[in-house]
């Protein structure tokens, strides 16, 4: 089977080993995974939008969270996917999911 | 509020292309007059993006099929299978399509679509999983957000993201369910199969694999990529579409479990429609024995396929990453898409344009699908007018020129 390098890779964070769950981690994460994007957006906070300011597609949608996933090592059911309008909204769904892991 | 004004900014941009007379969604054609030919207005038009791929839809026993069970049986049927009864046509189909796969039971569907609709929304319940490969069709994500199962994305082609995925999921109860595609019908690569069996194995789960663009397309029987991977004994579920390759329209489920007819008093998409009219299903049952029986088909088809591929390539095209029947081009962006497609259609070419979400990676895609119909005259004029816009708009070099084959 090919391609084990991507699901071996670490999530990285404070300490190898050990997962921070704290929202300012997962803040963290998913802030930084919008800032390597190809088209890095300007501002971001709890309150933007996913759709109207980041212009993000139902699919885009979809692969951003996917990227985050793989970086949380967690998953994230679609359903919940379709509920999330903010950055905000994702950082507290990824935070209950984190903690239930 | 107005109700559709959440449509504004689409609507804008789809009367822009309406009003410069580029809209491929909106194209109309006066008639269609072979599987590779059809006109608008007096302007010969060639057909290259139909999925027709056996150009059966105009086989003389084909069509003497459907008229003959259109004139016997009537125009519809009127009701659905559950509610209003079979005609014999649909078992006797079931019954061709469970021959053909060597299953043991088979259901036919209205539609393709619905296919997907019926079977996943069903099999999958409440407390079970289903794995998506990330670029499956939207009938595919469609069928999961009916059903209740908890629905999981992974990376297209990926069986190790897969399998991470399913690690993660080990200790959560319920059946997990991968869905894959034959060949995908945005960029034409097919999946890795063996490999998903072979993740679906370690984890107890279970496959169904869409070959509604493989069907009578790959595989020495014209079964798949199930049987070209030879892995057809660990797909539990085969989903496809008369609609592609048989050239009707409709869609079925295949396989071997047992109490499979259940599903018949399960699935919405299945109970809630009218079943396909008899002459579709005569002219269905006629192309699967045209496709069983002239594997010469499939070779055309492939040919056609290599020699579009090849010669697209050539000019210095950027294409999906193998050569099957369904030959996307890669653009630039959406305006080059619109531009090349309208300026084709000018040059008398039908293509197709696919833009995000649709399309996998936010692509915008020049999409042909070409044809066992296809001479290789009509795929070298293809290639000629390709070469002649790729120029116009700068996408390819001026000076490279195609070698003769």
């Amino acid at each position: 089977m090919g391609g084990g390098a991507r699901v071996n890779r670490k999530p990285f964070g404070p300490a190898a080993g050990y997962m921070d769950t704290s929202v300012e981690h997962i803040r963290e994460v998913v802030f930084d995974v919008l800032r390597a994007s190809p088209n890095p957006p300007a501002e971001l906070s709890d309150a933007t939008s996913i759709v109207a300011d980041l212009g993000l597609d139902s699919v885009a949608v979809m692969d951003f969270v996917m990227e985050i996933e793989d970086r949380l090592d967690i998953t994230v059911p679609l359903d919940k996917i379709a509920e999330i309008e903010t950055l905000g909204d994702l950082v507290s769904t990824l935070g209950g999911l984190k903690v239930s892991a | 509020m107005a109700l559709f004004d959440k449509f504004a900014p689409l609507r804008a941009a789809y009367e822009r292309h309406e009003s410069a007379g580029d809209n491929p969604f909106s194209i109309v054609f006066d008639r269609v007059v072979s599987p590779t030919e059809a006109l608008i207005g007096n302007r010969e038009i060639l057909l290259l993006g139909t999925n027709n791929y056996l150009g059966l839809t105009y086989d003389k026993a084909v069509v003497a099929s459907a008229v003959e069970a259109l004139q016997a049986l009537g125009s519809g049927t009127t009701g659905s299978r559950i509610a209003n009864g079979s005609y014999q046509g649909h078992r006797e189909l079931e019954r061709a399509l469970a021959d053909f796969y060597g299953r043991r039971h088979a259901m036919v569907f209205s539609t393709g679509y619905q296919a997907n609709l019926g079977i996943l929304s069903a099999i999958a319940g409440k407390h079970d999983h289903l794995l998506l490969d990330a670029d499956c069709h939207a009938s595919i994500y469609d069928g999961a957000k009916l059903g209740q199962a908890q629905v999981t994305r992974f990376r297209h082609n990926d069986p190790a993201d897969l399998a991470a995925r399913l690690r993660r999921l080990a200790d959560t109860p319920g059946d997990k369910v991968i869905v894959v595609e034959g060949i995908y019908s945005m960029l034409g690569d097919t999946a890795p199969l063996a490999a998903f069996a072979a993740v679906k194995r370690e984890f107890g789960a279970y496959l169904v694999v869409d070959e509604a663009h493989s069907l009578g397309v790959l595989g020495a029987s014209g079964r798949g990529l199930a049987e070209v991977a030879g892995v057809e004994a660990e797909c539990d579920f085969i989903v496809g579409t008369f609609s592609k390759s048989l050239g009707g329209v409709g869609g079925f489920c295949v396989g071997d479990m047992e109490g499979f007819d259940i599903l018949r008093v399960v699935s919405r998409p299945y109970m809630f429609t009218a079943s396909p009219p008899p002459s579709v299903i005569a002219a269905t049952l006629e192309a699967l024995r045209q496709l069983r029986a002239r594997p010469a088909l499939r070779q055309r088809l492939m040919e056609n396929a290599r020699q579009l591929y090849a010669g697209l390539a050539d000019l210095g095209f950027t294409l999906g990453p193998e050569p099957n029947p369904v030959v996307s081009a890669i653009m630039p962006g959406p305006e080059i898409a619109f531009a090349f497609w309208s300026r084709l259609l000018a040059a008398g070419l039908y293509t197709n344009v696919s833009l995000p979400p649709a399309t996998p990676r936010g692509l915008a895609l020049l999409r042909s699908s070409v044809s066992a119909a296809h001479t290789p005259e009509q795929i070298d004029r293809a290639l000629d007018m390709f070469a002649a816009v790729g120029r116009e708009l700068g996408l390819i070099a001026p000076e490279r020129a195609r070698a003769a084959g």
